[in-house]
């Protein structure tokens, strides 16, 4: 084990996988797995923010707590910082622990309430032994946008974007290295989000921190992130650069996300709507995840043959037979991919001249 | 616009509630109408009043401990100012209201459809079978797959989407007139929310109804909504023509609100927010409720409250003390940095 400082890559995953028991049955005789997080290859490069979007129940946050060992991987690696920190055991895994930080959704959850906020962003001092916490907690709060006389004050004194500052400051006491923000905004009104989104932008700057950032809103991910990548059911389905996956993605599911989202003030675009809802994670559709609600489904191909994650173009990758040509494409062409035969029964409702 | 399609006409709407910490101001002069065939979006942030605005409506706040003043007339009868009981032969009937959250306004231990028959017999007197059958009908309408069979499973089957279509169903057995909808898609996935708003729209049309839309995405507005709200700090910031309101706000918090949204049309160098916080509903501030937060505040923001007009004929209104020629120009500006970036 050796420290790799100089490699571009802060976290490397590799073929990760989580699988959660769950007892299911009459008196939960069977057990079942979830497939939480399937066969993910990321990486997360120094100085980046790596985007991770997706829907609900898709894996995103399983992912993040994967990365930091939160929870233990069921297979594959996680390379931090040059470690392999797959099977280290946590007492181990503390002296890394300063190294990576999480931000969490819930201002209001996350923060202890019977603790003022000296206490609160001073206690990763208290844990690692550096002394002089009170001046540093005072500056931290200054970077945040907070003045030093909040220390001693309640989070309950404070809004949902002053509570999510706090958290902020949190994260960044021991000046880690990688930061995981699991939906940093979400409970924030869009006043609020804009601020919290600028100030994580320049702390990333000034400090030159990694992030790995958490999103269900593909606006918020486009805004903060350099590379992202879009999950499905555990999967990582597509993977790039944010302006290849705005611009051009290649998987149908990434698409329809895209087209999905409301938008103000611009010109509406014909919209993918897919049928019916996301799949049980515990008896997962065979081959390729998403070929049950796929617009471009082909019989005998996609759910029998897995595909693989494949360079599509230089900077975007796919987990997809049958990738998009090219984007924005009317739904009629969507169903017709090259050379492929598509079996999907008509879908209802799914055409929408809009 | 024609009178016989007006449904609802809501006149100084004001709500307070008295507290320990004193009175809450939560929802102040807001007015609007709505007719058959329009969505209003009424949006805002947390704490506008949007979501009060409507519980008012619909009689849901205990008049006991609130105090509610103005005119909510419902084809020709005013709201506010009725029984009780003639008031819940309204509410549910007439007037049907979707809520955020399918989960928990779906009783966990009863059957879905069971719970869609509840709703027909409490307003109607016809046989549990019919009842039923009617539940089904509504569920297959909503686009529910396989209707008679999953009109006997319970909440906790139903996938969240599926939920507030039942929700939808339920709010639909007596043909209301309006349907209320707060929030109904933030607790949903992007593109299960796409699903639910065309279901909206679809219902709009085919059952002829006014809609009032809550949310606090501009942009579930944009592609739904005829006309918008936009509330602050309890009060009318500005209304109108949803077309027009998009295309030349005319509002400084309005502008604020558009700007500070995250665009997912392409990677902005810094995002504009608002700076500072929403204000504490116990002692607003005097004047604009805006006016520390704004830009362009000048001298009788902070002591005089801008009246809801429309400063030209032609303009929408907005409740802003800014002269017209400074708005079109700032507008322009906007536009020009929007169109650069």
């Amino acid at each position: 084990m050796s420290t790799n400082g100089s490699s571009e890559n802060l976290l490397e995953l590799e073929h990760l996988t989580k699988r959660f028991a769950v007892k299911q049955g009459v008196f939960a005789r069977g057990t079942s797995q979830v497939h939480a997080v399937e066969d993910v290859t990321l990486t997360v490069r120094r100085g980046e923010t790596l985007g991770i979007v997706g829907e609900s129940g898709c894996g995103k946050s399983t992912t993040a707590r994967l990365m930091l060992r939160l929870l233990d991987p069921t297979a594959g690696t996680i390379r931090f910082d040059g470690h392999d920190i797959s099977t280290l055991s946590q007492r181990q895994l503390r002296p890394l622990r300063r190294e990576m930080q999480m931000i969490f959704q819930d201002p209001y959850a996350s923060l202890n309430p019977r603790k003022t906020v000296g206490q609160i962003i001073g206690a990763p001092f208290q844990i690692h032994g550096v002394k002089g916490a009170k001046t540093r907690v005072q500056e931290l709060l200054e970077t945040v946008g907070l003045s030093p006389e909040h220390y001693n004050r309640y989070p309950h004194e404070f809004s949902g974007g002053q509570r999510q500052r706090i958290g902020v400051a949190r994260a960044l006491a021991l000046s880690p290295k990688l930061i995981v923000c699991d939906e940093p905004v979400s409970a924030l009104d869009v006043s609020i989000q804009a601020q919290v989104l600028n100030l994580l932008r320049s702390l990333q700057k000034e400090f030159n921190l990694t992030y790995v950032f958490i999103s269900h809103d593909l606006s918020v991910i486009r805004q903060i992130a350099d590379r992202i990548a879009v999950m499905y059911l555990g999967h990582v389905v597509e993977l790039g650069d944010g302006e290849s996956i705005y611009e051009h993605p290649k998987h149908p599911y990434t698409a329809a996300l895209l087209s999905a989202v409301p938008r103000a003030g611009t010109a509406r675009r014909e919209r993918i709507v897919l049928t019916g809802d996301v799949p049980s994670p515990i008896y997962p559709p065979s081959a390729c995840v998403f070929h049950p609600r796929c617009p471009r489904f082909h019989r005998g191909t996609c759910d029998v043959d897995p595909p693989e994650l494949r360079q599509l173009a230089p900077t975007q990758m796919a987990r997809c037979h049958f990738p998009l040509e090219r984007w924005p494409m009317p739904y009629s062409e969507i169903r017709q991919a090259e050379g492929a035969e598509l079996a999907q029964p008509s879908v209802e409702g799914a055409h929408h001249e809009v | 616009m024609s009178d016989n399609r007006l449904l609802l006409d809501v006149r100084d709407l004001t709500v307070r509630f008295p507290t320990a910490d004193g009175v809450v101001q939560a929802v102040s002069n807001v007015s609007f109408t709505l007719s058959r065939g329009e969505t209003l979006g009424v949006v805002g942030e947390s704490g506008s009043g949007k979501s009060v605005s409507n519980l008012a409506i619909m009689g849901l706040l205990n008049r006991a401990r609130t105090q509610i003043t103005g005119d909510v007339e419902f084809k020709g009868r005013n709201l506010l100012t009725l029984d009780p009981d003639d008031l819940r032969k309204i509410r549910g009937k007439e007037i049907a209201m979707v809520f955020q959250d399918p989960f928990a306004c779906l009783h966990p231990m009863y059957r879905v459809g069971a719970q869609i028959a509840e709703a027909v017999t409490a307003h109607e007197n016809v046989p549990k079978e019919r009842a039923w059958g009617r539940a089904v009908e509504l569920l297959d309408r909503v686009g529910i797959p396989n209707a008679p069979s999953r009109a006997r499973d319970y909440p906790h089957q139903f996938s969240g989407g599926m939920r507030q279509r039942a929700m939808i169903a339920m709010a639909l057995v007596h043909n209301p007139d309006i349907l209320i909808c707060d929030e109904p898609t933030t607790a949903l996935d992007v593109t299960v929310q796409a699903q639910i708003l065309e279901l909206i729209e679809d219902v709009k049309r085919e059952f002829d109804i006014g809609v009032i839309l809550v949310t606090h995405d501009l942009g579930v507005v944009a592609e739904t909504a005829t006309s918008v709200m936009v509330m602050y700090a309890g009060r009318v910031m500005e209304y109108g023509p949803a077309a027009q309101v998009f295309a030349q706000p005319q509002h400084p918090y309005a502008w604020g609100l558009l700007d500070s949204m995250p665009t997912i049309e392409h990677r902005l160098d810094a995002l504009v927010p608002i700076e500072g916080s929403p204000p504490s509903l116990l002692a607003p501030p005097a004047g604009c409720p805006f006016h520390p937060r704004c830009p362009y505040r000048f001298a009788p923001c902070p002591t005089d409250l801008p009246p809801l007009t429309a400063p030209v004929p032609e303009a929408h209104l907005d409740a802003c003390h800014l002269p017209w020629d400074k708005k079109v120009a700032l507008g322009k500006e906007r536009g020009t940095k929007a169109a650069a970036a």
